[in-house]
């Protein structure tokens, strides 16, 4: 691999939900950020309209619903079920309580077969833990394969987008990355560089000594593990290595084989308005005795980071029906102006806003759950109905001290002046007479008032109080009127 | 095992009480009532809008269009099993022709080079196809193993015309997988590999076939 060095390349930028509120000023300033996902957002808004019109949506919006729904109801029977079927098919079982527990199993899996090279299929869940760094300190190289993935792992970035990883990218940045770190030929032609990365990768398939995959549902019934995909590095990655290694969250379980036709039905369509993907790869064993080819070991590891937390809470619960399509995101005004990496997280968007806050704590993502205009296209589009706007505004209570306080970090934005001030508001809308006095006041001082009250005026202009209120007003027309009538009678 | 009986542990001792599981109407992606010659149409309609060739052939000759195949895009080493029909009729066909047979039904290890390397093409059957999403069901063998529909340029399979189904559920019930249990690795095909990850751009071939050529085989009454 040649590889040489362009100065003019900027630095890589790290991001964090702390600092949301910069990223998103910065994010809002740059063109070059703002058009690539304005284009690639109402292309996908687009093609996803496109891809139900001949469909009952709203029907199989609500059989995802239920089959998530039902799934979680029975979730521990589901996850002892798919533990068993698994291993009766020969794959083995671990369970993580965290990242790190999760990062120390699967390197101990590599360092068992001596690995020095790691081939990946798409995971966000292995994202979620820094796997790959956890990896490389261990001597362990881990390669992304998914092209996105890829062009984004080169680039020493994290993707931005859940399902298109490199979404943020144009072609002209992408070929000068592949320029840079591949010695691949500049060019505009995306098969020309497709065929680069095809080459590239394949070499790194049959070397690898491990592939490390996610998982989009696994069946409890059959102890079946279903990946979703369009290029065949998944199937790469699950078949060429002797070694199969696939994480999920634990909440991925659904319980019958039948339940992932729909629910395949919805993500396909949600995530990039296709009606298909080209591959839908579904594992039921290691090889087994007289096949040709195949992983020889397989094993499934189960991570909770915080996802049996959020299923304690009836109202947080629908968190966990989420599959990971990034429809919301797509839709989301929000997202399409600030791109991926401005949230600082893993999942961005409207779904990592409502997941962030259970896996890093609101001190952290004090900032995600606002990052929202609460316009309700995240919560239509869902494709399993969760109603991520409630789920939103819940977590701005939580925030602030004002929810049932089991989400960590909850009530790390309370404010005592904030709340003195809501406070002194109820006492004084409750109490008329001290509220006509006051709003009459407030009239009277009108030119008193400050021109800039902090952030919410950088755009907007304050109102200013009227100097006749509303209630003085329609107690003059009615007077007004009483006198009226009494001239006429 | 502690990580374990912990997370089971939470999740059974579930703060707001256990949870009611919903039963759930599946008619929404089931009874699509299509006659055989619209889930063909279907079936060709949907595979090749994601650039996927269909060929129909009467079955008795379908050797033959294969053959056509073959030449016009130059393949020249030819990956398929032995045992399976497929298989084994078109080594019969193709015996004596121009078109090196390369066996698919070795171990990996003993041939990976040559398949990721000087493979042009590889032959599989198919189990069936689905009309609603145009895709094609493979469960793979050690005739016929998981990477001969993958690793080749391009992959050419063979569907039977009345083994198209009208939808994945359809399937997944008519041949009871979940019963009768399901094998090593099963999947469904949609067309070549592709890609948009550069700027939304479709690129096909990125990892797996460029190309997929389904030989659609017909008999003498539904041709």
């Amino acid at each position: 691999m040649s590889s040489t060095m362009d100065t003019d390349r900027e630095p890589v930028q790290t991001f964090t939900p702390r600092e949301f509120h910069r990223q998103a000023h910065d994010a809002l300033g740059n063109p070059q950020i703002r058009a690539n996902f304005r284009r690639a957002m109402d292309g996908l808004m687009t093609k996803r309209r496109e891809v139900f019109s001949d469909w009952e949506l709203e029907t199989l919006r609500e059989l995802g619903a239920n089959i998530r729904l039902r799934a979680l109801a029975k979730l521990p029977d589901l996850l002892e079920q798919l533990e068993a079927n698994c291993q009766a098919n020969g794959i083995k079982v671990h369970w993580a309580e965290d990242g790190d527990e999760a990062c120390r199993i699967i390197r101990q899996i590599c360092e068992r077969h001596e690995a020095k090279a790691v081939i990946k299929g798409k995971s966000m869940v292995t994202e979620e833990m820094h796997l790959n760094a956890h990896l490389e300190a261990a001597g362990i190289e881990a390669l992304e394969s998914d092209l996105g993935e890829y062009l984004v792992q080169l680039n020493q970035q994290t993707p931005s987008h859940i399902i298109m990883p490199a979404i943020h990218l144009n072609t002209d940045e992408i070929s000068e990355i592949m320029h840079d770190k591949t010695g691949t030929e500049r060019t505009r032609d995306v098969d020309i560089m497709t065929a680069a990365a095809r080459a590239q990768l394949r070499e790194r398939f049959m070397a690898a000594d491990v592939g490390i995959s996610g998982v989009n549902f696994a069946v409890a019934e059959t102890g079946t593990l279903c990946l979703v995909e369009n290029e065949g590095n998944g199937r790469m990655t699950t078949t060429v290595p002797p070694v199969h290694i696939a994480v999920t969250g634990i909440e991925k379980v659904v319980e019958h084989l039948r339940d992932v036709a729909p629910l395949y039905a919805l993500l396909t369509r949600s995530a990039t308005g296709q009606h298909v993907t080209t591959y839908f790869n579904m594992i039921g064993s290691p090889r087994k005795s007289g096949e040709r080819d195949g992983p020889r070991e397989v094993h499934l590891v189960l991570v909770d980071s915080g996802r049996s937390n959020i299923y304690q809470d009836d109202e947080l619960l629908d968190t966990l029906r989420c599959i990971r399509c990034g429809a919301c995101m797509n839709h989301c005004p929000v997202y399409t102006r600030v791109g991926g990496h401005t949230y600082g997280t893993t999942y961005p968007g409207p779904i990592g806003s409502i997941l962030m806050p259970h896996m890093m704590g609101l001190e952290e993502t004090k900032d995600l759950p606002t990052a929202s205009s609460l316009c309700g296209a995240c919560g239509e589009v869902c494709p399993v109905k969760i109603p991520i706007p409630d789920l939103l505004v819940r977590l701005r209570r939580e925030a602030v001290g004002e929810g049932r306080g089991n989400v960590p970090g909850a009530g790390v934005k309370r404010s005592k002046k904030e709340v003195a001030a809501w406070k002194g508001f109820q006492w004084l809308a409750t109490h008329p007479g001290v509220w006509r006095s006051s709003t009459a006041l407030a009239g009277k001082l009108q030119a008193l008032m400050p021109a800039k009250m902090g952030p919410w005026t950088d755009y907007r202009t304050l109102p200013k109080p009227a100097k006749v209120s509303l209630h003085k007003l329609v107690e003059r027309h009615q007077a007004d009127q009483a006198r009226a009538e009494e001239e006429q009678s | 095992m502690s990580a374990r009986n912990n997370i089971l542990k939470r999740l059974r001792e579930r703060a707001d009480g256990p949870l009611t599981a919903p039963t759930s109407d599946f008619s929404v992606v089931t009874g699509r009532g299509w006659s055989q010659q619209e889930r063909i149409e279907r079936f060709e309609r949907l595979i090749t809008s994601v650039h996927g060739e269909v060929i129909h052939t009467p079955r008795a000759s379908w050797t033959m269009a294969l053959a056509q195949v073959l030449e016009a895009k130059g393949i020249h080493r030819l990956a398929l099993g032995r045992e399976h029909p497929v298989a084994a009729e078109a080594r019969v066909a193709l015996a004596g022709s121009e078109v090196m047979l390369i066996d698919a039904g070795r171990d990996v290890e003993s041939w990976q080079e040559e398949q990721f390397h000087a493979t042009d093409a590889g032959l599989t059957s198919t189990r069936g196809g689905i009309a609603e999403t145009g895709s094609l069901w493979l469960w793979p063998t050690p005739d016929e193993p998981r990477l001969l529909s993958l690793v080749p340029p391009i992959h050419i399979a063979v569907l039977d015309a009345d083994k198209i189904e009208d939808t994945f559920f359809d399937v997944i019930e008519a041949h009871r997988w979940a019963d009768e249990g399901m094998p090593t690795n099963a999947l469904l095909i949609s067309g070549p590999s592709k890609t948009a990850d550069i700027e939304q751009t479709l690129a096909y071939g990125v990892h797996g076939p460029r190309e997929l050529v389904v030989l659609v085989r017909h008999n003498e009454e539904t041709g």
